[in-house]
Order: structure tokens, then sequence, then C-alpha cells
């Protein structure tokens, strides 16, 4: 039978914090076990929270990206239960009234637009994480590092209806999240994470169907393959006449199936109340209004102002624009050589190759836009061809120079443009192939190509090849 | 006299003039504890090598001129949970026995600043749960006015020991009467203030939205000596308030000529023990002559005040109590089989009855399906209660109550009947619940010798009115500065 499919997606933001969210503990990663630890997030007796409110900025940031209400009081609550890397028994976390709500996000698949509900978005502390020693047995330790680390947890309308909508969905926030400075969006090592409740029904059928809940997915292709797992799952069962039971199931990367975590009966119940130690956070319209101020252009939005502005293709705008810095690099070069064409070109497949192969960011880059601006400018005025362009480029990123001129200079890789040197040249040529050009004369125009190459041999590439073309037709016919 | 007998007010009043040494006062008050503390049982751990250093920094502080405070010298105890670096922090549990807190509270530091003597930590029921001290796992604190009975709870060992005179003051915390109750009932002066008014950072929580620590004290102007001390705004506490603290014990003599006294009538209701409703109402014509006028008043939701915080105060202690797991600190059960065991275990062996029991309550009134009914509703109630008061208060400056219905009770009295215990703090709950400052301060005694206190309730933050008021009051009492002889057999 032929079911809809419903998808919410619940997506968890580790937020780029210099200090933790209730405490002054730095957030660094990889620090030695409980190092980045004191009082207040280690849960000692008596100590308490306060709210670093730089975190209140950067939900503002992502309610607003997302067209969020901003609640004017959101309220702290205590999630309740007991796990060894939860140092109080309890979760801070918001829960009857979250700072964002009634927020969407559009996105676009198979060239169909689409707009997807948030319902919320809410704050929230991380807990530390249980370390098992390699070869000792039934021993645990526990790291709290990670324990109180600002997260904002970002709930969508059940809205989606493919995986396809659910993948698309999922880059267009972390996009949106990356942009903002908020999240550094590695699903990877978890600091971008997703669970998603899925469920099906009945064509037309009023109410949604019973859901599952699937954890543990660590890439979009995993968000994909485990969302498809589970639609396969229920449709057997409700093709055999079964009933879908609410549960909790873990998807297991390594062999592609998700498997039961807890059901039902044994699902936590957190009784949330307020949290008396901390008051509601009071968020008035001029705070609100600072974090509009400070929100940098989204993708979406760039995109297209980019296309509009430097009249590229939208494929290419997509490309540069999809992260944040290859965007500003971009701008950057164009600012100083305005031929928006070239410079697309240039940074998406040079430059990108290069970044690709040592897998570093743009903000790593060797090159700066003053750099490539200026080799641009070297191709644009003929000083170089395009083919020496991409030597000197080479040049450029394995040393860290930025004067392409000095290096065309030093190399001697300046254009041949001088007419009277390059007739010699190509009479030369000429003279050496009698046949040839019996053979061009005669219909055989793919020769032409054959007497371009020649020169160019002679010359080790720096002929201008718009001279050679010329003079060969003048002399050639 | 004893230096041990004296106020911190003449203590400081003679150490800043040379009189007499802090070391000199911190041996008289070791040598009191020595002499009387195996019959009142008021502290669990005393520190009498960390407290004769202090003394002798704090007679060098004044002897190179350096800045002082009331406090400078003055030998003080803490209540047990009051976490304290170097002094075990036991909260009266078995859960936390050996625990050793790695920070001071916030109020400990100040006094640490202010230059104060440290003596030790005090007896208390298990995490200030219980009206006795009873509730503690260590030992019963005796009330020093008769030792067969109880000295109230479940600051015991704080008010206790300003009572023997094994401190010169002391801190307790007062959730639900904490403070004022077990003062009335060893015949000390004990304050509640202002929620919001001292920060509880380091103080280990009961109930985060009620508990307040306070100054136990002999006297009137020694709690607003010691009150300066603790209060004001601390960023580690987001409860705490920014506000200005007054200088409670110089404005301590403005008269009291034209003050608005209200006397509710739902605190003299059935149950009241008659010697105490007497004492208090005397003491209210008393207040009258100084030049307050009387007013009767209603709080017309007070029946529901017990309800309200038993509901409260359980569900969050419920949630404050998780982090007593065995995992990080404190207590473990042994030979415990997983995880989950090692909770159940841990917890069961850990806390004692009292504490169960409320975590139980707590966790009830915060489940799926109930919360609505019993966390919520009761937050409702206790927006009516506070409303009561806001309404009073639009009429009058001050309110006059008993602290307690009954004087001291013996021990085992009450023990298994928890409600009639829970009953005990009837008049003293309201004011936790609406937050405002509060206090004890002795109004005679009956006939049997035991102590009665006389509860006076201000405005939210108006600690300086409640203090003058109170201190007018001291004056006109005729047994002010009696202490008790302390016979008797200790049971
Ligand atoms: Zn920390």
């Amino acid at each position: 039978m032929d079911y809809e499919i419903v998808i919410g997606l619940e997506v968890h933001c580790q937020l780029l914090t210099q200090t933790k969210i209730f405490c002054g503990c730095s957030t660094h990663f990889g620090n030695p076990p409980n190092q980045n630890t004191c009082p207040v997030c280690t849960g000692m007796p008596g100590a308490l929270p306060v709210l670093n409110r730089k975190v209140v900025d950067f939900a503002i940031r992502a309610g607003l990206a997302t067209d969020c209400q901003i609640t004017p009081s959101s309220v702290f609550a205590r999630k309740n239960y007991f796990y060894p890397d939860l140092p109080k028994g309890y979760q801070i976390s918001q829960f009857e009234l979250p700072i964002c709500v009634d927020g969407h996000l559009d996105i676009e698949v198979d060239n169909q637009k689409k707009r997807i509900g948030i319902t919320r978005i809410h704050m929230e502390e991380d807990a530390g994480k249980l370390v098992h020693p390699e070869h000792v047995h039934g021993v645990s330790y526990v790291d709290y590092n990670r324990a109180c680390v600002p997260l904002i947890e970002i709930v969508s309308e059940p809205d989606m209806r493919s995986s396809a909508e659910a993948v698309a969905y999922l880059k267009a926030l972390r996009d949106i999240v990356v942009y903002l400075g908020v999240c550094d969006g590695n699903m990877e090592e978890g600091s971008f994470r997703c669970d998603a409740n899925i469920s099906l029904r009945r064509w037309g059928a009023p109410e949604l169907g019973t859901r599952a809940e699937l954890k543990n997915m660590n890439s979009f292709r995993n968000v994909q393959r485990a969302i498809e797992y589970e639609v396969e799952r229920q449709r057997d069962i409700l093709d055999e006449g079964g009933r879908v039971v609410q549960e909790t199931r873990l998807w297991d990367v390594d062999r592609g199936v998700s498997a039961l975590m807890r059901g039902k009966e044994e699902a936590h119940d957190y009784r949330y109340f307020p949290d008396p130690d901390l008051l509601p956070v009071v968020v008035d319209e001029a705070w609100v209004e600072k974090v509009r101020q400070s929100l940098p252009e989204l993708p979406v939005a760039r995109c297209q102002r980019i296309v509009a502005d430097f009249a590229i293709p939208v494929a290419d705008a997509e490309v540069l624009t999809a992260d944040r810095a290859m965007a500003d690099y971009f701008e950057a070069v164009v600012k100083l050589f305005p031929q928006p064409k070239a410079a697309a070109n240039w940074i998406m497949v040079e430059l990108m190759k290069f970044l690709n192969e040592d897998k570093i960011s743009v903000t790593q880059c060797p090159i700066t836009p003053q750099g490539l601006a200026d080799l641009l400018g070297l191709i644009g005025d003929n000083t170089i061809s395009g083919k020496i362009g991409k030597q000197v480029f080479s040049k450029m990123y394995s040393a860290a120079d930025n004067d392409p001129r000095q290096i065309v200079e030093d190399q001697g890789l300046a254009q041949m443009s001088d007419a009277g040197e390059l007739a010699v040249i190509v009479d030369e040529i000429i003279d050496a192939n009698d046949d040839k050009v019996k053979d061009y004369q005669q219909g055989k125009v793919k020769l032409f190509g054959f007497f371009v190459g020649q020169v160019m041999k002679k010359t080790k590439g720096q002929a201008n090849p718009q001279m050679v073309n010329s003079l060969l037709k003048e002399k050639i016919g | 006299m004893e230096l041990y007998n004296f106020s911190l007010e003449e203590l400081w009043q003679r150490l800043e003039k040379g009189e007499v040494s802090s070391l000199e006062v911190t041996r008289s008050v070791f040598r009191r504890i020595a002499e009387v503390d195996n019959k009142v049982a008021a502290y669990l751990e005393i520190d009498e090598k960390g407290a004769l250093a202090q003394a002798e920094a704090a007679d060098e502080r004044r002897r190179k001129g350096e800045a002082t405070s009331p406090v400078t010298g003055i030998p003080l105890g803490l209540k047990d949970l009051l976490s304290t670096v170097g002094l075990k922090t036991t909260c009266g549990s078995r859960m936390l026995a050996d625990y050793r807190p790695e920070y001071d509270a916030a109020v400990v530091t100040r006094l640490r600043e202010a230059g104060a003597v440290i003596t030790g930590k005090l007896n208390m029921d298990e995490f200030a749960m219980g009206s006795s001290t009873e509730n503690s796992a260590y030992k019963a604190t005796r009330n020093p006015w008769d030792l067969k009975r109880v000295p109230g709870g479940s600051s015991g060992g704080s008010t206790a020991a300003v009572a023997s005179a094994t401190a010169i003051a002391t801190l307790g915390s007062d959730t639900g009467g904490s403070i004022r109750q077990p003062a009335s009932f060893c015949g000390v002066v004990g304050m509640k203030p202002t929620y919001g008014r001292v920060s509880r950072y380091g103080l280990v929580a009961f109930a985060s939205s009620l508990d307040q620590i306070g100054p136990v004290t002999s006297t009137v102007a020694d709690a607003a000596l010691l009150l300066k001390v603790i209060a004001g705004h601390d960023e580690r506490d987001s409860t705490s308030v920014n506000l200005p603290v007054p200088d409670y014990y110089s404005n301590l003599k403005n008269d009291i000529k034209g003050l608005k006294i209200g006397v509710p009538k739902e605190y003299f209701g059935a149950g009241l023990d008659v010697e105490v409703e007497s004492a208090v109402r005397l003491a209210c014509r008393q207040l009258a002559t100084a030049g307050a006028s009387l007013d009767d008043v209603s709080l017309p939701h007070t029946d529901y005040a017990v309800a309200t915080y038993y509901l409260l105060a359980t569900a969050e202690a419920s949630s404050n109590l998780a982090r007593y797991d065995g995992v990080k600190y404190g207590f473990r059960a042994e030979s415990a089989d997983g995880l989950v065991d090692m909770y159940r275990q841990t917890r069961a062996q850990g806390f004692g009855e009292e504490v169960k029991r409320r975590v139980m309550l707590g966790t009830y009134a915060l489940s799926a399906g109930y919360y609505d009914a019993y966390y919520r509703k009761a937050q409702q109630v206790r927006t009516l209660i506070t409303r009561d008061f806001d309404e009073v208060f639009a009429g009058c400056d001050v309110l006059v109550a008993p602290v307690c219905p009954t004087p001291a009770f013996a021990f085992g009295e009450k023990i298994d009947d928890p409600l009639s215990m829970y009953l005990s703090d009837i008049l003293t709950i309201p004011v936790n619940l609406a937050g405002l400052p509060a206090i004890s301060v002795p109004c005679g005694f009956t006939k049997n010798g035991l102590p009665i206190g006389l509860q006076i309730i201000a405005k939210p933050f108006a600690e300086e009115t409640l203090l003058r008021v109170a201190w007018h009051y001291e004056r006109m009492a005729e047994w002010a500065g009696r202490r008790p002889e302390l016979n008797g057999e200790a049971v």
C-alpha cells in the first residue's frame, strides 16, 4: 500500500561561545578530561548557575534567521533524569517557554520550493561523556569537560514528506547556523546532531500515525539512509496489518540498520519544572534589534544578490555562497578585479581544487584575495596567458607568495607579444612544414591547431595566442 | 561575667577599645564548648586550631590598624550546609559524611574577609528537612532550656549553640521556618532576610526558591550587625538582588512612633497554645505603648500555606537532591550490581527516612499527569498568598504573630507523626512562600520555663524596619539576656 511519509527533525547545535552556558569554564575541545570544570559544571552541592548572555545572543540569531518570534520572557526548566554524565541529576533546558517559536525555513527539492515550519528553538546545557578505558572491564570514567557546554535545539514541524526533503532541510539549517557563526556544523564530531521523528499514514488520513524516533545519525548520508530504512520498516509492519509502536531507535552506521533503544514504557518522565535558580530570560525589543543589526547576509539572500549584481550563473553563485568565508573571498577578489566571471571561474576551478586537496578552508588559503586579483590582472592585460596563469597560481599557492608580477618576472614567464619577433617564429614553422601547409591549404583545416602548437612549443607557451592565430591566418590563409 | 556570655555588640566594642583580645574571647568560647557541648550537642565538627589561628590573625589586624568589621575576631558557628573549605559539610546526612567542599559559600567568604573566627559546623535536620533536628544522621541536639526537649529545626544546632553560649552568634538557613522556629524554641533571636538579600551560593540547596541564610544571635543588635556583613549582591547567585545594604545597626534606635502594626487573625487560630498566645498579645500591647498603632488584619489564604509549601519545597528538593547519586562525591553503596542498582542502594542507604519521604512526595508532585493538579496549582496558590501580604502591607508597616503554635516539644513526641511535625511550621511557612523578611525575638517563658518567640514580619527588603521594631520590643522585655542554666541530665 502507498503511505504518506511524515518527518519532523530535532537538531542540536553546539554553540561557538568561548565559555560554558552557566559557568566561566572554557568550551575548548580536546583538553585533558575534567580540566574545563568547576563546582558549577560538576554539580557540587551549593553551586549555582549563572546564564551566559552570549548564548542568548546566539539563540536569538538562529531565531531571527529562521523567522521565529522571540519570546519576551522565556524560562529555563529542569529536565530530571539519572545518568552519570549528568552531574546534577537534571539538565537545565527550556520547556514551556522557549526563547524562539513559530519560525520557518524554505527548502527546494527537485525544483519544488517548500516551506518547513520551525516549532521552537530552545537553549540548554550539554552533558559530559563516559569514557571506557580499553582492556579494562567493568570500569567507566566520566569526563565533564563537555558538561554545561551551550546547545540550542531546533525543533521542526512534521512538515517533511521524504528523506530528500529532510536532508534538504538539514543542509539549509546547517548552512544558516554556520553562516551565523553560532555553530561549526560538524556532524561527525557531533556539534551538529539530528534526531528524526518518522511516521506513516494512509494518504488523506487526518491524524498522524504513531511515530518512532531515530537517533545517532552522524552525516547527511546517514540521515537519508536511516529515514529510508525506517520508512521501509514501518511500511512492512503496516502492510502486514500490524501497528507501529512508539519507540526510540538507534541507527547503526556500520551495519546500516536501526535497533530498538527504548520502548514507550521505558520512556523517561522528565518531570520538567521551572528552574528556581535562574530568573526568566527577559529579552526586550532593543536586544532583538541589536542582534538583528549584527546578522550577516544569509546564504539564500547573498546568492540572489550575487547573481543580480555580478551576472554569474545561479549554479556558480550557489557554490560560492555555500560557505560564508568563500563568499567573502569571492567578493573581496571582485572588488579588486571587477570581472566577476573570471574571478568566479578561477575560484571554483583552481582555488577549490587546491583547497580540497589539502582539506583546508578558504580562511587558511595561502593566496590572498589581493594576490589572486593581481594574478587575474596579469592575465587580463595579456602579460601572461591563462595557461601560464595556472603555473603562477600553483607557485603562489605552494610558496604562499602573493606577488605574481615578481614570479612572472623572475621566471621569465611574460607573454611574447612583439609582432615582429612572433612573425619570425611563425615563418620558421611554415618553412619547416611545407607539406603540412599544402595539406592545410587543400582543406585539412584541423591542422591549424598543429601550427599553433608548434609556435607555442617554440616559445615555451609564452606566445600571445591571439597574435599567433592572426599571424598564421595572415600567412597560410 | 565570662566572655562567652557577652553579645557580639559588646565584644565588638571591647575589641575595638583593646579591652579584650580575640584570642581571649575565642579561648573562652572553646572552654564553654568543652564544658557544655557534651550536653547540648550543637556541634558536628569543632575547629579549635583553625579558630585560634583566625583569632590571632584578627588581633594582628587590629594591632596593625587595618580595617575591621563588627565580626572581626568574633567566634561564630555555621550550620553544616554552608560550604567551607577545610571543614566537612555534611548537611546532617550520611550521604555527605566525608564531603569536604573545594570552595567556600559566599557568606563564608564574606565572614573570612571580615576577619571572623569560625568555631565549627553545627547540627541540623538532614538537608534542612525537619523541625526538631532529630532528623540529623549524627546526633540529637538538646534544647538548652530543657535537655529533654528538642531545640527545634532544622537550624537546631545554630540556635542551641547561641542559647548555650558555645558561639557568640551563628548562621542558619530558613526554608519554611528553619531559623525562626528553633530560635523561638531556644529563646534566641533568629532572622530570615528577604529572599535574594543574602547570596545562596554555596548553601547546599533544599528548596531553592525558599532557602535563605540568616543570623542567629542573642540580641537584635547582634542580628543587625551580622546581617550587614553577609547581605548584598552576588553575581554567582542569579536570584540575589542588587540593592544597597543599609546600615541596619545605626538605625535601630530611630523611634517607632506612628508605625502601623498589623495583627493577622489567622495566626491566632485553633491549636495555638494559651501561654504562647498571651505572651504574644502582651508583646503587641507593649509595642503599642511605644507609639505604634495596632490593627487586626486578615491573610485569607493562610490555611493553604502548609499544603502549598509541602508541594513546592518537596518538588524542588526531589530535583536538588538528585545529584547525590554516588557517582562524583559523597557516599556510594558498596557491592551494587550495575548502575541502576548503585543509584538505588546509594540513595536508599545514604538518605534518612524524612529525606526519602520528601523526595518521593516531590517526585510525585512533578510527575506526568499530576503536575497540573499539584505543582502548578501550588504555584498559583503561592501567588495568592503573596498577594495577601501585598494587600495587608498597603495598610501597615509590619505584622506581628507567634512563631510556633507551641513551645519546644519533647524528643520523640512528633517524630513518628510527620503531619503534626509539618504543622509546627504553619505560622512561619507563609513568609517563605512570599519571600518576606521576618524575625523571631524572645517574648517570654511558659510556666515550665520554656521560651516563647514573637514573630515580626516586614515588607520585602524592609529589614531595617523589621530590626528596628524588634529592637524596641527587646528593650521593653524584662527577660532579655536571660540564659539557660543547663541543669538536668541529657536524654
Ligand atoms: Zn564550570
